[in-house]
Parts: C-alpha cells; structure tokens; sequence
C-alpha cells in the first residue's frame, strides 16, 4: 500500500518552509524601514522565523521517516537507499540527493539563524532580510511546482511512479518495489556520514559575514559591520576547512586515486571559497587595527559567498560533465542556480557600488614595518591563489558561453591537473607561509629600521639551524623542497617565537600564531606526503604488449598470484586469497570455505571456521556477511623478518562499473604504507571456468590437474552437503581429493543417489582455479571418472605506495583546529 | 610610484600570467585526426579524445586486448569523425571498460600509436537507476 500521507505531509512542510521564509524576510524588511522602530513587524519577523524552523524540520523529519521506513514508493528513498542499509549510513543516504543536501544546508541555516534572530534593532533586522532571502531562495530548490511552464525546484517526496516511466506501472500503478537501489558504495564510509554536514555547516556560516556586509552598506553601517562578521568568519574558516580536510581523508581512505586531493573541479570549488574567506578575516583585522583596506574587505567578503554559490552552481548543473568524477546529476534546476547566483551577484556590486565612495579609505600608506602591510599583502596572496584555481576549474563554463553564443569551443581541462595546479600552488603556499610569520612579528611589535635586525635575530638563526639539520637527516636535494622546508621552519620558529611570548602575556591572543604554525606543518605534511610519495610496487619487469609502445614507461602494479611470493622495494609480498567478515565475529573468513547462495550476503560454511583456538562456525552453519566488500589479504613481510598484513578491499558492483577499489592503509609514526587493488581475477563476480574434461582416477595413484599433483585421499559417505538436504534413504558418495599446491587444497565433490536418480554437486577451490565433479563410479575397476574444470589461479593486481610523515598533516590540521578556538573565543568576547 | 600601485601592477601582472598559463596549459578536444597533426608538428601536447570503443556488426567490442602481464591494455577506439586508432594504457584494464558507453582518453601519440595516460569511462548507469528491479 502506498503511504500517501508522508509525502502530502513533507509537501505541506516544503510549502509552509517556503511561504514562512517570504514572509520573514518581508517582515524584517519592512522592520529595518520602518521610521518609528515598528516593533509589530520585528515580532513578525521573529514569529514567521519559528514558524520557518519548524517547517524545515518538518521537512527533514519526514523525508528521515520515508526513508528510515523504507517506503520505496517514494523516489527519493528508492534511488538512495536500500533495507540492509545499517542506520548511520540512512543518514547518509538522506543527503546523498541534491533535495537532502540543500535541506542540510537549509537546516544549518535555521540552526545559526537562532543565535541571531533575537537582537531587537534595526540593524539587525536589516542582516535578518538578507539571511531569509538566501533562505526564501533555498526553499524554492525543493519546492517542487510547476508555474507557468517552469519547474520550480525539485520535491524530494515524489512517488516512484510519477519520476520514472517503467512498464510496470502500466500494469499496476499501486505497485512498490521490494527494495530501493541502494546508496552509492562508496558513500558507505563513516566520513561520509560527518563530512557533508559539516562542509554545508561551512557553506550556511558563509552567509553570515556576508549578511551582515550586506546590511551594512546598505543601512549606511560602514565599518560596524566588520566587528560582528569577525567571529562568524573565523567559525565558518575553522568548519569550511575542517570539512575540506575531512573530504580529502575520505577520498584517502575510500577512493583508490593514490592520495587526499585530486584538483578535481569538485573539491577545487570548496577550495576557492574557502581560501578567499581566510583572506577576507585578514583584511577585517586589519581593518579593525589600522582603519584601512576597508573597500578590499568588502569586495572579498562578498565574493567568498558568491563563490559558494558559483561552486553550487558548478557542481550541481551537471556542467562539469565529463570534467569532473563525482558531481550531482542534473535535476533540471540549473536555470534556477544559475538566476540565483546572478541575481545575488547583481544585489551585492549594486549595494557595494551605491556605497563605494562612502566607504573609508586612506591616502597615507601603511609602513613597510608594519604588520598590516604583509598582512595586506598575504590576503592578496590569497586571493591569488584562489584565483589561480578559480580560472582552469571554470574552463566548462566557458566552453558552454562560447558556445552559446555560436563560438566553437574545445577547451579541456589541463591533462595532467595535479602536476598543473601543484607548480602554481606551491609557490603561492611558500608566500604564505612566509607572510604569515613576517606578518605576525610585525603585528605583535613596534618595529623600524633600527631595532629590525633583534627582531628577527632569532627567528632567522633558528631557521637556519633546524633547515640545516632538517635538510642533512632528511637528505635534501631538490631546491624546490628545500625552499618549501625553509620557508616553512622559518614560519614555525618565527610564529612559535610569537605565541611563545603571547602564551606569557596573554593565552587568548595566541590563536592566530598558533593557527599559522599548523599551516606550516600542513605544508610540510604535504610535501612530505605526496612530494617523497613513492610507488612501491614499481617495475619495469613487464614485456610490452605493442611493439610501439614507449619502453621507458614503468608500470606502477604488481600482479601477484594466489600463495606465490613476489620481491618488493625491500619487502617479500604474497597474496592470501580474498575474504569476507563474517557478521557477528567481526573477522576476515576465506571465501573458499564459504559457498555463497544468490544473495551475496549470506552463505554457508563449507567446513569448520575457526578465530583462533575456537570453532566459530561449525560446518553448515549460515553466516552472514557484513556489507558487499571482498577483502584480498596481502602479506608484506621485510628483510628483518617482520610480517603484517593489508586487507586492500573492492566491491564487486556491475551497476557501479565493475569494481570499486578502496585500499588499506598501514599507519605507522613515520609513514603509511598505501596498497590499493586495482585488478582482480572475477571483476564480474563470475567465474569463467574451462570446458570440462574426464580423468580416470584411482584411490591413491596420483594425478595432474591444472598442473598440480592430486590425489584420491578417500571415499565415503557423507551427512552434509551445503545447500542441499539429504532425505532418508539417499545415497551419498563424496570423493575427498587432496590437491598440492605450496600448501594442501581439499576438494569434495560429492555423488548422490535418490530414487534411482543420480546428482552430482561438484566442489571448487577459487584459489587454485579449479572445480572437480565426481562424474561416474565404476565399481569393477575400482576406479572413478571426475570432470575437472580450470580457471586462471586467484590473482589480484595491487598498487603500494609510501607515503612519508603524512602525519604531520593531520597533526597539523589538529593544531589548526585548536588555533581557530582560541581566536574565534576572543573574538566572540570582543563583542560582548 | 606609490607603493600601492607597485602592488596593483604585480596583482595585474600575476592575474595575467594565471589566465595566459591556463590558455596554454588547458587541453582540447580533437579527433584523432587533430591528435597526429598536433603530434607529427613536434608538440607533445595532451589532448583528450571522446569516442567509443570499436564494436563489430554483432555489437560485441572488438579489439580490447590486455598484455599478457595484465598490467596493460590495448584497444581499439573509434572517435566521432569514424577513425579507428590503437590506444595504448599503461594501467590494468578498467573493469568497466568493454561496457562503457563513451570514452574519453588523455594522452598524445608516440609514433603511430595513442598513449592514454588517463582514461575517463561514461558507464550506462554510474549513479543513476536506470530501471525498476521487478
């Protein structure tokens, strides 16, 4: 039965969500206009705000309901989630669609909203209308109706049978599916779960600044503004980076690109906004301190919100095509996003425009010595560097106006993006870090030409000593590293020095040294990390294929087949076969003990499984098995005799394309060793066995299949066979065939007899390739014809990569963590 | 000159050599045609290339050959002008390769023969459900 309710339900809340926002945001404008402070409307404001909130929990709650309930009715729960979907991953599953993450991002806007609805003047209610029409305008991408011919946003609560045309409905339109598709494996990761509330908590806190920057020129606030965006820039430039560094974990961990960042356009669009936020804080700073650069604050404030826009816009239009790996389909509401962007464009240069010339500006220039000069000019460094990204990241839009406007066009993005973005980033990284220890000296001390030198006696002295010891431990050679090592070292010793000083004066000021030292160590993490990465599983042993083919290419993998030992940059590595994890005893069991049935989830045990010295599942015993990942063991072992093993892991997914490779990390102090599947023998999950062929077999003599020795160890009748029930009165032969690979393999195809009927179950062992069926029994020889079928022995083909110090990074990001709270505390006491 | 328009200029100067690197550095899209011309003028430019894997009458793929190490592959592909090219890849085969629907490689010839560095596969389905499991 169809669960009509629900979704009239979550379209009246959608309908209410919107209808609320128009009318808050109509009620603070009328408030911030109205002469005599008329306190009616404020209440309006205030009471439609409630009336909003509750609208758009309404909204999440029902949409939470309809998928938690597996109401597969409903489209949205069908195409995102499915029954064997655990909890934490419907959460998921929830915001995996663009009408669950604009909700998330709605939601965190109703969140923030409440710390600033309750101040009762003009001025604020002036930043109220600015905040409710970016959320009027939210509310309408998950509206839903048509007007006038045109689609206004996309309801998350539309029925299954309204979306897709299948035949299916023809015949019976009440009909719902007994499952949903399922959510995208990869997003089935407890990063996944955190990271996107956490990027759109930044998205929505971007708003904040640029509301109140907004309201502010508008209501001839010119600098009071700057006061109260301070501590919301500094929240949303902790959580925008903290959810950037948490998506780069993600893909770390999950995806098997080789790394955390890719300059992939969907991670560069975060990125962008990110970087001119950061920017922005800096030159409210110095703003605050020395009352110039004011009309640049303004300009970057509002660009860093329209760059989230343009960044939605990017990756939600399906414009990125064939640019990008994991951008949203296209719903249809590109339209919507692109009048969006512009009109919120056109609102703000006409704002900043009519109050240009009454913003203040200086004609006297600030001092060399000064800290607000570097500062200004690491701002502009800044906004460089985002720039930098910004253009290349574009290229498809402009692609897509030159084409409409009857160019042709066929620029691509630059082939090799990593190598393109990383020679142009690297130097704007080295300016930072530079700038933002020379800065933070300055800022903290009065200094001139004379007293210049003691300033930076140490924080010089100490650069040099560590980078010279830094450079000989760590056998330094390329200049290019060794200028990034230097500029670093100097930021930390120069900011260390800094908050060193501050920490005794006072605790609350250190944030921002503390914050510049973890930028420094993020850099140094990063070089470490992907500039010494080294390709483990290099080799050049390969013969090539087509005789033009360039001999100078290496390849980067390493076949390794089931149980034969292959030598590795130092280390001995064998492949030990693919596994599952048995639900309930949270272990890897080998999938060649198990005989699965069509559901990949659950099969039978083919023999005893034990987990140390106990029996876990006896033979015969149902397991089930946790999520759709095989896992193939790996076993590294060096020169010294030490042995771990990887459990590289892919799913199996010919929806999906195949197979989707997550690797295995071992993580150690100084460096994570990385090993990633790339090839597996069955990407299918079907096995291509050989045509069969008969073998005359006696017990005891010796034979060859797939090149092994064989034996006939034994015959005898059997009580058990997985899959089938034995009835009173079958007769069961099961043959018991001992296979020498390095170690023994036992197959056991059995023979059956029932009502003068014979079957035959045959039995295989994957990871030697082979299938054996007891074909006939011929008493009077005393001997027994099997039917062998071969496959290509168990391989996988696995990338290793090294990956020196990646710790620094995390710690560094820690750290930064750590600075943000420091500073975003002082800045909120600033204001009380 | 005033120190703030020095910094102006080198604002202008660093914003022009963004855009220049950008236009110089961005790929295209050709035909393989394009692709040798670009090749036989002595660039080594990569470039990208969309087209389809070469398919028989039957519609079954043909000429999708992995080396013998499995550590590479050799196909055939036809770009949207119908010119059949050799393309060489230098990583195990994809395992969605032979079903995709549309192929994009990156790369440049050497000699009469197209190396991919980076193959992009548009696969019927990725992320998207196509039709209702009954």
């Amino acid at each position: 039965m169809i669960h009509f309710f629900a979704g009239h339900l979550g379209h009246f809340f959608s309908i209410l969500t919107f209808v609320s926002a128009v009318i808050c945001f109509f009620s603070f404008y009328k408030h911030q206009a109205s002469v005599e402070e008329n306190q009616y409307w404020r209440k309006l404001g205030f009471w439609s705000f409630l009336v909003h909130s509750v609208g758009v929990i309404g909204v999440v709650t029902t949409l939470y309901y309809i998928i938690a309930n597996h109401y597969f009715e409903y489209h949205y729960a069908y195409s995102h989630s499915s029954k064997d979907l655990p909890f934490y991953y419907m959460i998921s599953a929830f915001w995996e669609g663009q009408e669950g993450s604009f909700l998330l991002w709605m939601f965190w806007h109703v969140v923030i909203g409440f710390f600033l609805v309750g101040k009762k003047t003009i001025q604020r209610s002036a930043f109220m209308a600015v905040f409710m029409a970016v959320q009027a305008f939210l509310s309408s991408m998950i509206l839903g109706v048509v007007l006038f011919n045109f689609k206004l946003g996309s309801s998350p609560f539309l029925l299954l049978r309204d979306v897709l045309e299948a035949p299916i409905f023809q015949i019976n339109p009440d009909f719902i599916p007994e499952d949903g598709s399922g959510l995208n494996p990869l997003l089935q990761n407890y990063w996944m779960v955190i990271h996107p509330p956490t990027l759109f908590l930044g998205f929505a806190l971007v708003l904040v600044p640029f509301a109140f920057c907004i309201s502010g020129l508008w209501k001839a606030n010119y600098t009071g503004w700057i006061k109260e965006a301070l501590p919301w820039t500094l929240v949303a430039s902790m959580v925008l980076g903290v959810g950037i560094i948490m998506g780069a974990y993600w893909a770390y961990e999950t995806l098997s690109f080789g790394g955390y960042w890719n300059w992939d356009p969907v991670e560069n669009a975060v990125y962008i906004p990110w970087l001119i936020l950061v920017a922005s804080y800096h030159l409210m700073i110095v703003f605050q301190k020395k009352k110039t650069g004011m009309k640049a604050a303004v300009v970057l404030t509002i660009s860093s919100f329209i760059l989230i826009l343009y960044s939605t816009f990017l990756t939600r239009s399906g414009i990125l095509g064939n640019a990008s790996v994991h951008s949203f389909t296209d719903l249809g509401l590109s339209g919507q996003l692109l009048c969006y962007l512009l009109l919120f464009l056109a609102i703000s240069v006409w704002v900043s425009w009519k109050s240009w010339s009454k913003l203040p500006s200086t004609e006297k220039e600030s001092s060399t010595y000064s800290g607000e000069f570097w500062v200004f000019i690491g701002a502009t460094v800044l906004g460089l560097m985002a720039f930098q990204v910004l253009i290349p990241t574009s290229i498809p839009v402009f692609n897509e106006i030159a084409q409409s406007m009857g160019f042709d066009s066929n620029m691509a993005p630059p082939a090799d993006q990593v190598e393109f973005y990383t020679k142009f980033q690297l130097w704007f990284a080295v300016a930072i870090v530079l700038l933002s220890a020379t800065g933070q000296v300055l800022w903290w001390k009065r200094v001139d030409s004379k007293n210049l030198k003691s300033v930076f006696y140490w924080p010089v002295l100490s650069t040099l000593i560590v980078t010279a010891v830094v450079l000989m431990v760590g056998r330094v050679t390329d200049p290019i590293y060794i200028i990034i090592i230097t500029s670093s070292i100097y930021a930390i010793s120069a900011n260390g020095g800094v908050a060193i000083r501050l920490m005794k004066l006072n605790p609350k000021l250190s944030g921002g040294a503390i914050t510049h030292i973890a930028v420094a160590l993020m850099l140094i993490g990063i070089l470490t990390s992907s500039g010494y990465s080294n390709i483990v599983s290099m080799n050049n042993t390969g013969m090539l294929l087509v005789k033009d083919a360039p001999d100078e290419i290496n390849k980067e993998n390493v076949l390794l087949w089931f149980n034969e030992p292959r030598q590795m940059a130092g280390y001995e590595l064998t492949y030990k076969g693919a596994k599952v994890i048995a639900e309930g005893i949270d272990d890897y069991v080998e999938y060649d003990k198990l005989v699965f049935f069509n559901d990949k989830t659950i099969a039978v045990a083919k023999e005893e499984i034990v987990k140390g010295d106990e029996v876990v599942f006896s033979k015969g015993d149902t397991v089930e098995v946790k999520s759709e990942n095989t896992y193939y063991e790996v076993e590294y072992s060096n020169s010294r005799g030490k042995t771990f093993q990887l459990y590289p892991r892919a799913q199996i997914n010919p929806e999906m394309g195949g197979l989707l490779a997550s690797p295995d990390i071992r993580r150690a102090a100084f460096s994570d060793l990385y090993t990633h599947i790339s090839m597996v023998s069955d990407p299918e999950g079907e096995i291509e066995w050989s045509d069969p062929r008969e073998q005359k077999i006696k017990k005891g003599e010796r034979f060859f299949v797939n090149d092994y020795v064989a034996v006939l160890e034994s015959v005898g009748t059997v009580e058990y066979i997985p899959d089938v029930k034995i009835l009173p009165g079958d007769i069961t032969i099961q043959a018991v065939i001992r296979v020498s690979a390095k170690e023994d393999h036992f197959i056991k195809p059995v023979y059956i007899i029932r009502d003068n009927l014979v079957g035959r179950i045959a039995d295989q062992s994957r990871n030697i390739g082979l299938k054996i069926v007891l074909k006939k029994i011929l008493p009077e020889e005393d001997s027994f014809i099997i039917e062998t079928q071969t496959t290509q022995k168990d391989f996988i083909i696995m990338k290793a990569i090294e990956k020196p110090l990646i710790n620094i990074l995390w710690l560094g990001t820690l750290l930064m963590v750590v600075g943000f709270v420091i500073a975003i505390r002082r800045r909120f006491l600033l204001l009380e | 000159m005033k120190r703030g328009h020095l910094l102006a200029l080198v604002i202008i100067a660093v914003a022009s050599m963004v855009i220049i690197s950008t236009v110089g550095d961005a790929s295209s899209y050709v035909s393989f045609k394009e692709a040798k011309d670009i090749a036989e003028d002595g660039s080594s430019k990569k470039i990208h290339v969309v087209g389809q894997l070469k398919k028989n009458i039957q519609g079954e793929v043909v000429g999708v050959v992995p080396s013998s190490d499995r550590l590479s592959v050799s196909f055939v592909m036809v770009d949207q002008e119908n010119v059949e090219q050799q393309v060489y890849y230098n990583e195990p085969m994809p395992s969605d390769l032979l079903i995709s629907e549309q192929v994009v490689v990156v790369g440049n010839y050497k000699n009469d023969l197209f190396v991919a560095d980076k193959i992009l596969l548009k696969c019927p389905s990725k992320y998207e459900e196509e039709e209702i499991k009954v």
